[in-house]
């Protein structure tokens, strides 16, 4: 399955989230990555990358998910996410599970080299920028904090968003903090979790921006689902959604009855 | 200190709806990290010297047994006296048989959460001693008869307003036209209080920052210069310090404190760093006559070694508690021991030793932004996953959600029964959806929806609908 460097192998991870809530995320990075050239597979046994499991301390079946998704996603030059959270738990976790197992850290590893988040690959690998894409308003970008942290996400959607006429970014004061999904953390400790929620939305409120976009569907869904619980009126969207110009017509993520 | 870590989801509840706190923390948590930030910006070899850091106390654990013997020979050739600790209650006794061996009946102390840990003064008191806390914070909430919030601002989770209303209840003398309203003014009036205290105390007590092999000294950094007229003036000085604290020399001690205040407080250094070493000698001028160091292990041998072995590399610098965005929701009181935040949702389990503070390493998003501030480079979300490996192991996570965990993982590792039950799930639930598109509740989700709605599905799921593409060969 090896390819020109030109046109690149890729396969598409489309996450868990992505896949069971909204797949027109799925089909943003699908278009985007078609556009950059990539030529595309989306393995049909992919399910979950493990990363509940890791996290809560379940390290048998987060060892057994990550066995899968390695042997799912082998022979492709590169392996595209459009969430920075699963990419890092394959990139930054996976070869942490086999430390102990030379032959399967070696096909971690490998794993772990191929693999990007969806604004890192695009920006990065296939130098792309969006062409004739508008989406007119004033926007914030929320960094998760894996994307951020693990893998260096900060600049990438930034830039190719830069090229998407008629929007400007305004930077919010706690882009970088933690919005308090969590995983797991979300449903274990709900009363934490949205009142850091309600810290970060306060603050992006105050930058009067009209749209929230982040590059997690976890963070977003959680940020969007409080925002509407507290009424508040800003759009919320996966950088896919707009990067792919696929923002018109559909339902943002914060549930806008009206955009649809 | 009592713990209260088994109720941390009611803590962390009030501490949520107390808005006077909420108010407090919000400032809290924005000033910290940004002083920090310029403080880390002004030196340009600040991550160079958070790898020296890193490597001296990664240095020092390796070779505890060794920097620990050296230290104690220092301390008693200059004269002093070291007594180890195994438990809480030995040092207790230990410290409470000092006092009785110089018929002691006021100790004023510098701050320790040593000594926060095991309980001193409330030991004290029932031995008929009066400890009095010479640090401000530490002294407005024992008038309070409050635990620390925080290791390094232990009464951040009080306005001065509050400090103010404190003092005129307990300062009985205080007459009642005099203002009190700014930091400068209170802390004018504790110290009035605190001089009648230092003059008369018969037992210094304090923590330390460091302890020095190279020449038995020990560290003290404080922004008040209590420390040192709590050490300085009684007759008897009593260190209490765990062991990891030890580093092996002056030049070491010097690299740490170049990134212990710019760490904590965003100081290039605390206003007042002094070097105690061994009691009073024929030609100083002043000092105690009797010079006792307490080493206290309490649990911390244990962790060397393990899965928690890095965390020893700390060196109380409260910068992960600055940056914890759980933290600067809930405060440190939720946390319910004497040790907040990441550093202490790994170190409570291991000290406590129990079940008590199972919640602690769960309560955190793994968001990793302490591991970034962090002047040893402790990987503190690692560390609080590892107790999750722990508690998984000894099959300590709730029945329900051990099961839900397990469940999903059964059915991801099954691809095609996988498919088959989110298809079903995603339908039903786009059947079921309100016409706006979001759940407000939903009784499988309560975690979810009892505090923010559920955006619907937005149809299939995508792998459905690829495959409908595929087949369909349209692209
Ligand atoms: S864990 Fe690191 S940041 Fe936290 S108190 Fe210790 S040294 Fe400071």
């Amino acid at each position: 399955m090896k390819n020109s460097p030109e046109k690149p192998s890729v396969a598409l991870y489309v996450t868990c989230l992505v896949d069971l809530t909204r797949p027109g995320v799925g089909f943003a990075a699908v278009k985007l990555l078609e556009d950059a050239g990539c030529v595309l597979s989306v393995p049909e046994t992919q399910t979950c990358c493990g990363q509940p499991a890791y996290n809560a301390g379940d390290q048998g079946d987060a060892r057994a998910l990550a066995l899968q998704v390695i042997e799912n996603f082998s022979g492709y030059d590169y392996v595209v996410i459009p969430s920075g959270s699963c990419a890092a738990m394959i990139k930054d976790h996976y070869p942490k599970l086999f430390k102990d197992d030379p032959a399967m850290l070696k096909r971690s590893v490998d794993l772990a080299q191929r693999t990007w988040e969806l604004t890192a690959f695009l920006r990065d690998v296939m130098q792309y920028s969006p062409q004739n894409v508008s989406c007119p308003g004033s926007a914030t970008y929320h960094d998760s904090c894996s994307g951020l942290r693990e893998l260096n996400i900060k600049d990438q959607p930034r830039d190719l968003l830069g090229a998407v006429d008629g929007l400007t970014i305004v930077e919010a004061d706690l882009a970088e903090t933690c919005c308090g999904f969590g995983g797991l953390f979300c449903v274990k400790y709900p009363d934490i979790s949205s009142a850091m929620a309600d810290r970060k939305i306060d603050d992006i409120v105050n930058t009067g921006a009209d749209t929230l976009l982040g590059g997690d569907l976890g963070c977003l869904m959680n940020l969007a689902g409080r925002m509407s619980r507290r009424g508040e009126k800003l759009k919320v969207w996966h950088v896919a959604e707009v990067l792919a110009g696929m923002t018109e017509g559909t339902r943002p993520i914060s549930g806008d009855k009206d955009a649809k | 200190m009592q713990s209260k870590t088994a109720h941390f989801k009611e803590n962390a509840k009030k501490a949520l709806g107390d808005a006077q706190l909420q108010r407090v923390l919000d400032k809290f948590s924005t000033g910290f990290p940004v002083k920090r930030a310029q403080a880390a910006a002004r030196l340009p070899e600040f991550e160079d010297l958070r790898d020296a850091a890193r490597d001296i106390r990664a240095h020092v654990l390796d070779n505890l047994d060794v920097y620990l013997e050296r230290f104690e020979t220092k301390v008693i050739e200059t004269g002093g006296m070291v007594h180890w600790a195994r438990g809480g209650s030995d040092a207790c006794s230990i410290i409470g048989d000092i006092c009785k061996s110089v018929d002691a009946k006021t100790v004023t102390k510098s701050k320790s959460m040593i000594g926060e840990e095991i309980a001193i003064n409330d030991y004290l008191e029932k031995n008929g001693v009066d400890p009095v806390e010479t640090d401000l914070g530490e002294y407005i909430i024992q008038l309070r008869d409050e635990p620390p919030s925080h290791i390094i601002v232990p009464a951040v989770h009080l306005s001065k307003e509050q400090v103010a209303e404190t003092f005129r209840e307990k300062h009985t003398d205080l007459p009642a036209d005099r203002v009190l309203d700014n930091p400068r003014i209170l802390l004018d009036e504790a110290r009035g209080k605190l001089r009648e205290k230092f003059l008369s105390a018969d037992v210094g007590l304090s923590g330390a920052n460091m302890l020095v092999a190279e020449t038995g000294s020990i560290a003290l950094v404080t922004n008040e210069g209590n420390a040192d007229l709590s050490v300085g003036l009684p007759r008897v000085h009593i260190v209490l310090a765990s062991i990891e604290k030890v580093v092996p020399c002056m030049e070491d001690a010097w690299t740490l404190l170049r990134v212990l205040a710019r760490s904590a407080t965003g100081q290039d250094l605390s206003v007042y760093t002094s070097f105690v070493t061994g009691p009073k000698r024929s030609d100083d001028l002043d000092g105690p006559e009797e010079f006792h160091v307490v080493l206290l292990d309490n649990g911390r041998s244990s962790m060397l070694g393990s899965e928690f072995h890095d965390m020893l590399r700390c060196i109380k610098c409260g910068s992960c508690i600055n940056h914890c965005p759980v933290y600067a929701k809930i405060g440190g009181h939720a946390y319910g021991w004497v040790y907040p935040g990441p550093m202490g949702s790994v170190l409570s389990p291991a000290l406590l030793g129990d079940v008590s503070a199972n919640d602690l390493p769960n309560a955190s998003t793994l968001c990793g932004k302490c591991e970034t501030v962090c002047p040893v480079r402790i990987p503190l979300p690692e560390m609080l996953r590892q107790w999750r490996n722990r508690q998984f192991e000894a099959n300590q996570m709730p029945t329900r959600q051990r099961l839900g965990l397990r469940a999903w993982a059964w059915l991801a590792r099954r691809p095609r029964t996988y498919r088959l039950v989110m298809e079903i799930g995603t339908g039903l639930l786009t059947k079921l959806a309100p016409r706006n598109g979001r759940f407000k509740n939903l009784p499988f989700a309560k975690g979810w929806t009892s505090k923010r709605d559920l955006p619907a599905p937005q149809g299939k799921t995508f792998m459905a609908q690829w495959k409908q593409r595929s087949n369909g060969g349209s692209s």
